[in-house]
Protein backbone atom coordinates (compact mmCIF):
# COMPACT_ATOMS: atom_id res chain seq x y z
CA UNK A 1 0.00 0.00 0.00
CA UNK A 2 1.60 3.73 -0.60
CA UNK A 3 0.32 6.71 0.22
CA UNK A 4 0.62 10.50 -1.59
CA UNK A 5 0.46 13.50 0.13
CA UNK A 6 -0.50 16.65 -2.14
CA UNK A 7 -0.57 20.37 -1.04
CA UNK A 8 -2.11 23.28 -3.06
CA UNK A 9 -3.78 21.32 -5.72
CA UNK A 10 -6.96 22.71 -6.97
CA UNK A 11 -10.00 20.85 -6.46
CA UNK A 12 -10.18 19.18 -9.96
CA UNK A 13 -7.12 17.26 -10.10
CA UNK A 14 -7.49 15.86 -6.79
CA UNK A 15 -10.64 14.41 -7.60
CA UNK A 16 -9.26 12.86 -10.51
CA UNK A 17 -6.32 11.56 -8.89
CA UNK A 18 -8.42 10.11 -6.16
CA UNK A 19 -10.70 8.27 -8.67
CA UNK A 20 -7.45 7.17 -10.48
CA UNK A 21 -6.06 5.69 -7.06
CA UNK A 22 -9.58 4.24 -6.06
CA UNK A 23 -9.88 2.14 -9.11
CA UNK A 24 -5.84 0.93 -8.37
CA UNK A 25 -7.54 -0.10 -5.49
CA UNK A 26 -5.43 2.16 -3.24
CA UNK A 27 -5.69 4.75 -0.99
CA UNK A 28 -4.08 8.33 -0.91
CA UNK A 29 -4.19 11.58 1.12
CA UNK A 30 -5.35 13.89 -0.43
CA UNK A 31 -6.31 17.24 1.32
CA UNK A 32 -9.05 18.79 -0.60
CA UNK A 33 -10.29 19.69 2.70
CA UNK A 34 -11.71 22.67 4.81
CA UNK A 35 -9.28 23.34 7.52
CA UNK A 36 -10.91 24.80 10.92
CA UNK A 37 -8.00 25.44 13.27
CA UNK A 38 -7.93 23.65 16.85
CA UNK A 39 -7.53 27.23 18.39
CA UNK A 40 -10.86 28.05 16.53
CA UNK A 41 -13.01 25.24 18.19
CA UNK A 42 -11.42 25.65 21.67
CA UNK A 43 -12.53 29.33 21.39
CA UNK A 44 -16.07 28.16 20.44
CA UNK A 45 -16.33 25.60 23.43
CA UNK A 46 -15.00 28.06 25.87
CA UNK A 47 -17.80 30.48 24.22
CA UNK A 48 -20.10 27.74 24.33
CA UNK A 49 -19.44 26.96 28.48
CA UNK A 50 -21.36 30.81 29.45
CA UNK A 51 -24.56 28.47 28.59
CA UNK A 52 -24.40 27.93 32.27
CA UNK A 53 -25.06 31.40 32.88
CA UNK A 54 -28.60 31.45 31.48
CA UNK A 55 -31.98 29.12 31.03
CA UNK A 56 -32.73 28.82 27.55
CA UNK A 57 -35.96 30.69 26.57
CA UNK A 58 -38.14 27.78 26.17
CA UNK A 59 -37.79 26.31 29.46
CA UNK A 60 -38.06 29.72 30.90
CA UNK A 61 -41.37 30.12 28.94
CA UNK A 62 -42.87 27.00 30.08
CA UNK A 63 -41.79 27.39 33.52
CA UNK A 64 -43.89 30.45 33.22
CA UNK A 65 -47.08 28.37 32.02
CA UNK A 66 -46.43 26.18 35.07
CA UNK A 67 -46.70 29.30 37.34
CA UNK A 68 -50.06 29.96 35.64
CA UNK A 69 -51.31 26.70 36.55
CA UNK A 70 -49.77 26.30 40.09
CA UNK A 71 -52.22 26.23 42.82
CA UNK A 72 -49.89 24.71 45.45
CA UNK A 73 -48.30 27.34 48.06
CA UNK A 74 -44.71 25.91 47.97
CA UNK A 75 -44.59 24.94 44.69
CA UNK A 76 -45.71 28.00 43.24
CA UNK A 77 -43.16 29.55 45.84
CA UNK A 78 -40.78 27.46 43.87
CA UNK A 79 -41.69 28.31 40.63
CA UNK A 80 -41.23 32.05 41.09
CA UNK A 81 -37.41 31.74 42.75
CA UNK A 82 -36.76 29.80 39.99
CA UNK A 83 -38.13 32.53 37.85
CA UNK A 84 -36.27 35.24 39.45
CA UNK A 85 -33.56 33.38 39.38
CA UNK A 86 -32.95 32.97 36.10
CA UNK A 87 -33.56 36.95 35.95
CA UNK A 88 -30.46 37.28 38.11
CA UNK A 89 -28.18 34.82 36.69
CA UNK A 90 -28.63 36.34 33.28
CA UNK A 91 -28.23 40.20 34.54
CA UNK A 92 -25.58 39.54 36.90
CA UNK A 93 -24.06 36.87 34.54
CA UNK A 94 -24.37 34.13 37.68
CA UNK A 95 -24.04 30.11 37.05
CA UNK A 96 -27.92 29.64 37.03
CA UNK A 97 -27.34 26.37 39.63
CA UNK A 98 -24.28 25.62 41.16
CA UNK A 99 -24.55 22.22 39.86
CA UNK A 100 -22.61 23.40 35.71
CA UNK A 101 -22.35 20.04 35.34
CA UNK A 102 -20.71 17.54 33.02
CA UNK A 103 -19.99 18.82 29.76
CA UNK A 104 -21.78 16.85 27.30
CA UNK A 105 -20.94 18.02 23.34
CA UNK A 106 -22.89 16.43 20.60
CA UNK A 107 -20.42 17.28 17.66
CA UNK A 108 -21.51 16.89 13.88
CA UNK A 109 -18.39 17.22 12.09
CA UNK A 110 -19.15 16.96 8.24
CA UNK A 111 -16.27 14.93 6.57
CA UNK A 112 -14.90 17.14 4.45
CA UNK A 113 -13.35 19.33 7.22
CA UNK A 114 -9.68 18.87 8.57
CA UNK A 115 -8.33 19.67 12.27
CA UNK A 116 -5.62 21.59 12.58
CA UNK A 117 -3.38 22.07 14.96
CA UNK A 118 -4.90 19.43 17.47
CA UNK A 119 -6.92 16.53 18.38
CA UNK A 120 -10.71 17.88 18.48
CA UNK A 121 -11.56 16.20 21.50
CA UNK A 122 -8.40 18.08 23.06
CA UNK A 123 -9.85 21.09 21.71
CA UNK A 124 -12.79 20.83 23.34
CA UNK A 125 -11.58 19.97 26.59
CA UNK A 126 -9.13 23.10 26.46
CA UNK A 127 -12.46 25.30 25.51
CA UNK A 128 -14.44 23.60 29.14
CA UNK A 129 -11.01 24.33 30.63
CA UNK A 130 -10.96 27.86 30.16
CA UNK A 131 -14.82 28.31 29.71
CA UNK A 132 -15.53 26.59 33.02
CA UNK A 133 -12.59 29.08 35.13
CA UNK A 134 -13.70 32.23 33.27
CA UNK A 135 -17.22 31.93 34.29
CA UNK A 136 -16.68 30.82 37.63
CA UNK A 137 -18.68 27.60 37.06
CA UNK A 138 -17.85 24.30 39.27
CA UNK A 139 -14.81 21.60 38.93
CA UNK A 140 -17.51 18.80 38.83
CA UNK A 141 -15.35 15.94 37.48
CA UNK A 142 -13.48 13.44 39.57
CA UNK A 143 -12.00 9.65 39.00
CA UNK A 144 -14.75 7.29 39.40
CA UNK A 145 -12.26 5.07 41.95
CA UNK A 146 -9.89 7.57 43.57
CA UNK A 147 -12.77 10.07 44.03
CA UNK A 148 -9.90 12.83 43.29
CA UNK A 149 -10.86 16.04 41.33
CA UNK A 150 -9.63 16.61 38.22
CA UNK A 151 -9.95 20.26 39.15
CA UNK A 152 -10.75 22.18 35.77
CA UNK A 153 -13.86 20.41 34.43
CA UNK A 154 -12.39 18.15 32.04
CA UNK A 155 -13.18 15.75 30.33
CA UNK A 156 -16.29 16.37 28.88
CA UNK A 157 -18.21 13.67 27.35
CA UNK A 158 -18.31 14.05 23.65
CA UNK A 159 -20.71 12.25 21.29
CA UNK A 160 -19.34 12.97 17.65
CA UNK A 161 -21.36 11.95 14.49
CA UNK A 162 -20.05 12.25 10.84
CA UNK A 163 -22.11 14.12 8.84
CA UNK A 164 -22.06 15.41 5.05
CA UNK A 165 -20.33 18.69 3.95
CA UNK A 166 -17.76 21.22 5.80
CA UNK A 167 -19.71 22.16 8.71
CA UNK A 168 -18.53 21.22 11.84
CA UNK A 169 -21.45 22.05 14.66
CA UNK A 170 -21.16 21.37 18.18
CA UNK A 171 -23.99 21.78 20.96
CA UNK A 172 -22.96 22.32 24.81
CA UNK A 173 -25.40 20.55 27.35
CA UNK A 174 -23.73 21.06 31.21
CA UNK A 175 -25.55 17.90 32.85
CA UNK A 176 -26.25 17.86 36.34
CA UNK A 177 -26.34 14.88 38.13
CA UNK A 178 -29.24 15.56 40.26
CA UNK A 179 -31.02 14.47 37.00
CA UNK A 180 -28.13 12.48 35.72
CA UNK A 181 -28.75 10.15 38.42
CA UNK A 182 -32.14 9.26 37.59
CA UNK A 183 -31.51 7.73 34.22
CA UNK A 184 -32.70 4.79 33.86
CA UNK A 185 -32.28 1.92 30.95
CA UNK A 186 -34.89 -0.90 30.70
CA UNK A 187 -34.12 -3.60 28.51
CA UNK A 188 -38.20 -4.70 27.09
CA UNK A 189 -38.83 -7.78 25.07
CA UNK A 190 -41.08 -7.42 22.29
CA UNK A 191 -43.96 -8.33 23.76
CA UNK A 192 -43.80 -5.66 26.33
CA UNK A 193 -44.39 -3.27 23.40
CA UNK A 194 -45.90 0.23 23.61
CA UNK A 195 -47.42 -0.20 26.91
CA UNK A 196 -44.26 -1.61 28.19
CA UNK A 197 -42.47 1.66 27.06
CA UNK A 198 -44.81 3.54 28.89
CA UNK A 199 -44.82 1.90 32.09
CA UNK A 200 -41.04 2.43 32.39
CA UNK A 201 -40.91 5.81 31.60
CA UNK A 202 -43.61 7.19 34.18
CA UNK A 203 -42.49 4.11 36.67
CA UNK A 204 -38.38 6.01 36.15
CA UNK A 205 -40.20 9.49 36.74
CA UNK A 206 -41.96 8.10 39.80
CA UNK A 207 -38.35 6.32 41.74
CA UNK A 208 -36.93 10.01 40.80
CA UNK A 209 -39.99 11.53 42.97
CA UNK A 210 -38.47 14.97 44.36
CA UNK A 211 -34.45 14.41 43.33
CA UNK A 212 -34.01 15.38 40.24
CA UNK A 213 -35.50 18.46 40.77
CA UNK A 214 -38.51 18.61 38.69
CA UNK A 215 -40.50 20.06 37.38
CA UNK A 216 -38.57 18.34 34.59
CA UNK A 217 -37.76 17.56 30.96
CA UNK A 218 -37.96 13.87 30.46
CA UNK A 219 -35.94 12.61 27.61
CA UNK A 220 -36.76 9.16 26.30
CA UNK A 221 -34.98 7.16 23.33
CA UNK A 222 -36.96 3.63 22.41
CA UNK A 223 -34.89 1.22 20.13
CA UNK A 224 -31.27 0.29 18.94
CA UNK A 225 -28.84 -1.12 21.28
CA UNK A 226 -28.29 -0.34 24.86
CA UNK A 227 -26.00 2.01 24.64
CA UNK A 228 -28.00 3.84 21.56
CA UNK A 229 -31.47 3.88 23.32
CA UNK A 230 -29.14 6.23 26.12
CA UNK A 231 -27.70 8.43 23.71
CA UNK A 232 -30.84 8.89 22.08
CA UNK A 233 -32.51 9.57 25.40
CA UNK A 234 -30.54 12.79 26.03
CA UNK A 235 -30.28 14.03 22.70
CA UNK A 236 -33.91 14.90 23.20
CA UNK A 237 -32.75 17.10 26.13
CA UNK A 238 -31.49 19.40 23.44
CA UNK A 239 -34.67 19.81 21.57
CA UNK A 240 -36.53 23.35 22.54
CA UNK A 241 -39.02 22.48 25.26
CA UNK A 242 -42.18 21.02 24.24
CA UNK A 243 -41.44 21.21 20.85
CA UNK A 244 -43.46 18.16 19.64
CA UNK A 245 -42.02 15.08 18.00
CA UNK A 246 -42.00 15.58 13.84
CA UNK A 247 -43.13 11.65 14.14
CA UNK A 248 -47.03 12.19 14.70
CA UNK A 249 -47.08 8.68 16.90
CA UNK A 250 -44.43 9.86 19.00
CA UNK A 251 -45.76 13.53 19.49
CA UNK A 252 -48.74 11.63 20.74
CA UNK A 253 -46.92 9.60 22.85
CA UNK A 254 -45.25 12.30 24.23
CA UNK A 255 -48.77 14.09 25.10
CA UNK A 256 -49.70 10.98 26.81
CA UNK A 257 -46.51 10.49 28.55
CA UNK A 258 -46.77 13.84 30.01
CA UNK A 259 -50.48 13.80 31.19
CA UNK A 260 -49.17 10.48 32.76
CA UNK A 261 -46.42 11.33 34.84
CA UNK A 262 -48.26 15.18 36.18
CA UNK A 263 -50.90 12.77 37.43
CA UNK A 264 -48.26 11.70 39.64
CA UNK A 265 -48.56 14.04 42.28
CA UNK A 266 -44.87 14.75 43.04
CA UNK A 267 -45.07 18.32 41.71
CA UNK A 268 -42.27 20.93 41.82
CA UNK A 269 -39.70 20.34 43.75
CA UNK A 270 -41.53 17.33 45.27
CA UNK A 271 -43.96 19.65 46.55
CA UNK A 272 -47.27 17.95 45.31
CA UNK A 273 -49.57 19.43 42.82
CA UNK A 274 -49.58 18.72 38.69
CA UNK A 275 -46.06 19.98 36.96
CA UNK A 276 -43.78 17.41 37.63
CA UNK A 277 -42.60 17.43 33.86
CA UNK A 278 -42.46 20.63 31.90
CA UNK A 279 -41.96 18.06 28.40
CA UNK A 280 -41.29 14.60 27.35
CA UNK A 281 -39.77 13.82 24.12
CA UNK A 282 -39.16 10.91 22.55
CA UNK A 283 -36.26 9.40 20.12
CA UNK A 284 -36.60 6.24 18.41
CA UNK A 285 -34.02 4.15 16.09
CA UNK A 286 -34.53 0.96 14.74
CA UNK A 287 -33.81 -2.42 17.15
CA UNK A 288 -33.14 -5.73 16.98
CA UNK A 289 -35.74 -8.64 16.58
CA UNK A 290 -35.38 -9.62 20.14
CA UNK A 291 -35.61 -6.44 21.54
CA UNK A 292 -37.15 -3.52 22.92
CA UNK A 293 -34.52 -1.12 24.76
CA UNK A 294 -35.87 2.07 26.57
CA UNK A 295 -33.69 4.80 28.31
CA UNK A 296 -35.14 7.66 30.37
CA UNK A 297 -32.83 10.49 30.68
CA UNK A 298 -34.07 13.41 32.83
CA UNK A 299 -33.31 17.02 32.50
CA UNK A 300 -33.79 19.33 35.48
CA UNK A 301 -35.49 22.61 35.67
CA UNK A 302 -32.13 24.40 35.00
CA UNK A 303 -32.17 23.61 31.29
CA UNK A 304 -29.20 25.02 29.70
CA UNK A 305 -27.99 23.97 26.20
CA UNK A 306 -26.03 26.40 23.42
CA UNK A 307 -25.04 25.44 19.89
CA UNK A 308 -22.55 26.81 17.71
CA UNK A 309 -21.70 26.32 13.83
CA UNK A 310 -18.10 26.88 12.62
CA UNK B 1 -46.00 35.14 51.89
CA UNK B 2 -45.04 34.88 55.60
CA UNK B 3 -41.94 34.27 56.48
CA UNK B 4 -40.41 33.17 60.03
CA UNK B 5 -37.41 34.30 60.81
CA UNK B 6 -34.51 31.88 62.50
CA UNK B 7 -31.38 32.29 63.25
CA UNK B 8 -28.52 30.19 62.94
CA UNK B 9 -27.14 28.64 64.78
CA UNK B 10 -30.75 27.14 66.18
CA UNK B 11 -32.07 27.47 69.01
CA UNK B 12 -33.99 23.84 70.33
CA UNK B 13 -37.28 25.68 70.88
CA UNK B 14 -37.09 27.45 67.55
CA UNK B 15 -36.68 24.36 65.50
CA UNK B 16 -39.45 22.49 67.98
CA UNK B 17 -41.91 25.08 66.74
CA UNK B 18 -41.56 24.76 63.50
CA UNK B 19 -44.70 23.00 61.38
CA UNK B 20 -43.97 21.34 57.76
CA UNK B 21 -44.78 23.77 54.85
CA UNK B 22 -43.80 27.27 56.95
CA UNK B 23 -41.95 29.85 54.95
CA UNK B 24 -38.13 30.44 57.17
CA UNK B 25 -35.84 32.90 56.57
CA UNK B 26 -32.37 32.06 57.60
CA UNK B 27 -29.50 34.42 58.99
CA UNK B 28 -26.77 33.66 60.54
CA UNK B 29 -24.26 31.19 60.31
CA UNK B 30 -24.71 27.79 58.01
CA UNK B 31 -21.69 24.71 57.63
CA UNK B 32 -21.47 23.35 53.90
CA UNK B 33 -21.28 19.77 53.22
CA UNK B 34 -22.08 16.84 50.87
CA UNK B 35 -20.97 13.48 50.11
CA UNK B 36 -17.31 13.71 50.49
CA UNK B 37 -17.17 15.88 53.64
CA UNK B 38 -19.99 14.12 55.24
CA UNK B 39 -18.30 10.76 54.60
CA UNK B 40 -14.86 12.13 55.76
CA UNK B 41 -17.23 13.60 59.64
CA UNK B 42 -18.74 10.46 60.13
CA UNK B 43 -15.55 8.25 59.66
CA UNK B 44 -14.15 10.93 61.85
CA UNK B 45 -16.97 10.01 63.95
CA UNK B 46 -16.59 6.43 64.43
CA UNK B 47 -12.76 6.55 65.23
CA UNK B 48 -13.28 9.08 67.63
CA UNK B 49 -10.94 11.38 66.09
CA UNK B 50 -11.46 15.48 67.15
CA UNK B 51 -14.43 17.03 64.29
CA UNK B 52 -13.32 19.82 62.97
CA UNK B 53 -16.61 22.14 63.38
CA UNK B 54 -18.92 22.04 66.58
CA UNK B 55 -22.05 20.53 65.54
CA UNK B 56 -24.07 21.24 68.74
CA UNK B 57 -27.18 23.57 67.18
CA UNK B 58 -25.87 23.90 63.97
CA UNK B 59 -26.94 23.37 60.67
CA UNK B 60 -25.60 21.78 57.93
CA UNK B 61 -26.48 22.63 54.19
CA UNK B 62 -26.07 20.19 51.62
CA UNK B 63 -24.54 22.68 48.53
CA UNK B 64 -21.06 22.43 46.75
CA UNK B 65 -20.72 25.96 45.54
CA UNK B 66 -19.28 27.67 42.19
CA UNK B 67 -16.41 30.27 43.59
CA UNK B 68 -15.53 33.28 41.41
CA UNK B 69 -12.87 35.17 42.93
CA UNK B 70 -12.91 33.43 46.21
CA UNK B 71 -16.56 34.47 46.37
CA UNK B 72 -19.55 31.62 46.20
CA UNK B 73 -21.66 33.09 42.59
CA UNK B 74 -24.21 29.96 42.77
CA UNK B 75 -24.58 27.97 45.85
CA UNK B 76 -28.42 26.06 45.32
CA UNK B 77 -28.87 22.98 46.79
CA UNK B 78 -27.76 19.17 46.19
CA UNK B 79 -30.02 16.17 46.86
CA UNK B 80 -30.38 15.16 50.24
CA UNK B 81 -31.17 11.68 49.69
CA UNK B 82 -27.41 11.15 49.26
CA UNK B 83 -26.59 12.53 52.43
CA UNK B 84 -29.45 10.20 54.30
CA UNK B 85 -26.51 7.39 55.22
CA UNK B 86 -24.67 9.93 57.09
CA UNK B 87 -27.16 12.61 58.42
CA UNK B 88 -28.28 10.49 62.00
CA UNK B 89 -24.85 10.43 63.22
CA UNK B 90 -24.48 13.76 62.71
CA UNK B 91 -28.11 14.54 64.17
CA UNK B 92 -27.46 12.79 67.21
CA UNK B 93 -24.29 14.88 67.83
CA UNK B 94 -26.22 17.69 67.89
CA UNK B 95 -26.91 19.11 64.24
CA UNK B 96 -30.25 21.03 64.52
CA UNK B 97 -31.42 21.46 60.96
CA UNK B 98 -29.80 19.95 57.50
CA UNK B 99 -30.84 22.12 54.32
CA UNK B 100 -31.31 20.32 50.73
CA UNK B 101 -33.51 19.28 48.16
CA UNK B 102 -35.68 16.63 47.36
CA UNK B 103 -37.50 13.97 49.98
CA UNK B 104 -35.38 12.26 53.07
CA UNK B 105 -35.63 8.27 53.71
CA UNK B 106 -37.68 6.96 56.89
CA UNK B 107 -34.36 6.61 58.71
CA UNK B 108 -33.86 10.46 58.57
CA UNK B 109 -37.52 10.65 59.36
CA UNK B 110 -36.86 9.00 62.54
CA UNK B 111 -33.56 10.42 63.22
CA UNK B 112 -35.73 14.08 63.15
CA UNK B 113 -38.17 13.15 65.72
CA UNK B 114 -35.64 11.09 67.96
CA UNK B 115 -33.72 14.21 68.18
CA UNK B 116 -36.20 17.32 67.80
CA UNK B 117 -34.36 18.60 64.57
CA UNK B 118 -35.82 19.26 61.06
CA UNK B 119 -34.98 19.79 57.30
CA UNK B 120 -35.45 22.60 55.34
CA UNK B 121 -35.93 22.46 51.56
CA UNK B 122 -34.02 24.84 49.38
CA UNK B 123 -35.57 25.25 46.04
CA UNK B 124 -33.02 23.48 43.98
CA UNK B 125 -32.24 25.02 40.58
CA UNK B 126 -32.03 28.67 42.41
CA UNK B 127 -28.21 28.46 42.90
CA UNK B 128 -27.92 32.26 42.00
CA UNK B 129 -30.81 33.55 44.17
CA UNK B 130 -28.93 32.01 47.22
CA UNK B 131 -25.38 32.48 46.51
CA UNK B 132 -27.39 36.33 46.45
CA UNK B 133 -27.95 35.49 50.29
CA UNK B 134 -24.63 34.84 50.95
CA UNK B 135 -22.38 37.52 52.46
CA UNK B 136 -19.19 35.52 52.96
CA UNK B 137 -17.66 32.33 52.85
CA UNK B 138 -14.59 30.99 54.01
CA UNK B 139 -13.45 27.12 54.07
CA UNK B 140 -13.04 26.16 57.76
CA UNK B 141 -11.58 21.99 56.60
CA UNK B 142 -11.53 19.28 53.91
CA UNK B 143 -9.53 22.39 51.64
CA UNK B 144 -8.54 19.49 49.51
CA UNK B 145 -11.87 19.02 48.52
CA UNK B 146 -12.89 22.34 46.30
CA UNK B 147 -16.11 22.59 46.29
CA UNK B 148 -16.91 19.44 48.41
CA UNK B 149 -14.86 21.36 51.62
CA UNK B 150 -16.67 22.21 54.41
CA UNK B 151 -17.40 26.12 54.41
CA UNK B 152 -18.80 28.36 56.87
CA UNK B 153 -21.11 30.66 55.39
CA UNK B 154 -22.55 34.11 56.67
CA UNK B 155 -26.15 34.08 55.21
CA UNK B 156 -28.91 36.53 55.63
CA UNK B 157 -32.58 35.80 54.72
CA UNK B 158 -32.31 32.53 53.11
CA UNK B 159 -35.87 31.58 51.74
CA UNK B 160 -36.43 27.96 52.99
CA UNK B 161 -39.20 25.77 53.54
CA UNK B 162 -39.99 23.46 56.44
CA UNK B 163 -39.70 20.17 54.83
CA UNK B 164 -39.64 17.86 57.38
CA UNK B 165 -40.29 18.83 60.98
CA UNK B 166 -39.48 17.36 64.69
CA UNK B 167 -42.60 15.72 64.75
CA UNK B 168 -42.17 13.92 61.46
CA UNK B 169 -44.75 15.58 58.99
CA UNK B 170 -43.73 15.96 56.00
CA UNK B 171 -44.35 18.65 52.70
CA UNK B 172 -43.65 16.07 50.45
CA UNK B 173 -46.10 13.79 48.71
CA UNK B 174 -45.03 10.08 50.25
Amino acid sequence: MFSVIFYNICSKYTTLLANVLKYAGKSAIIHNMRTIFYDTVVEACSSLTSACLRMTPSCEAALRRARETESEPSAAFSLDMLLQNAALAQQKRLPLCQDTGMAVFFVRLGQDVHIEGGLLEDAINEGVRRGYAANGCRASVLDPITRKNTGDNTPAVVHIELTAGDALSLTFLPKGFGSENMSRLYMLTPSDGVEGVKRCVVNAVKEAGSKPCPPIIVGVGIGGTADKACVLAKQQLLREVGAPSDDPTLAALEIELKDAINALGIGVQGFGGNNTALAVHIGKYPTHIAALPVAVNIQCNAARVAEVTL
Amino acid sequence: MEFKRLKAPFASEDVAALRAGEFVSVSGTLYTGRDAAHKRLTDAIKSGQPLPIPLEGQGIYYVGPCIKDGNPVSAGPTTSARMDVYAPALYDRGIKVTIGKGDRTQNVYQSIQKNGAVYLAAIGGAGALYADCIKSARVVAYEDLGTEAIFCLSVQDFPLIVAIDSLGNSIYNR
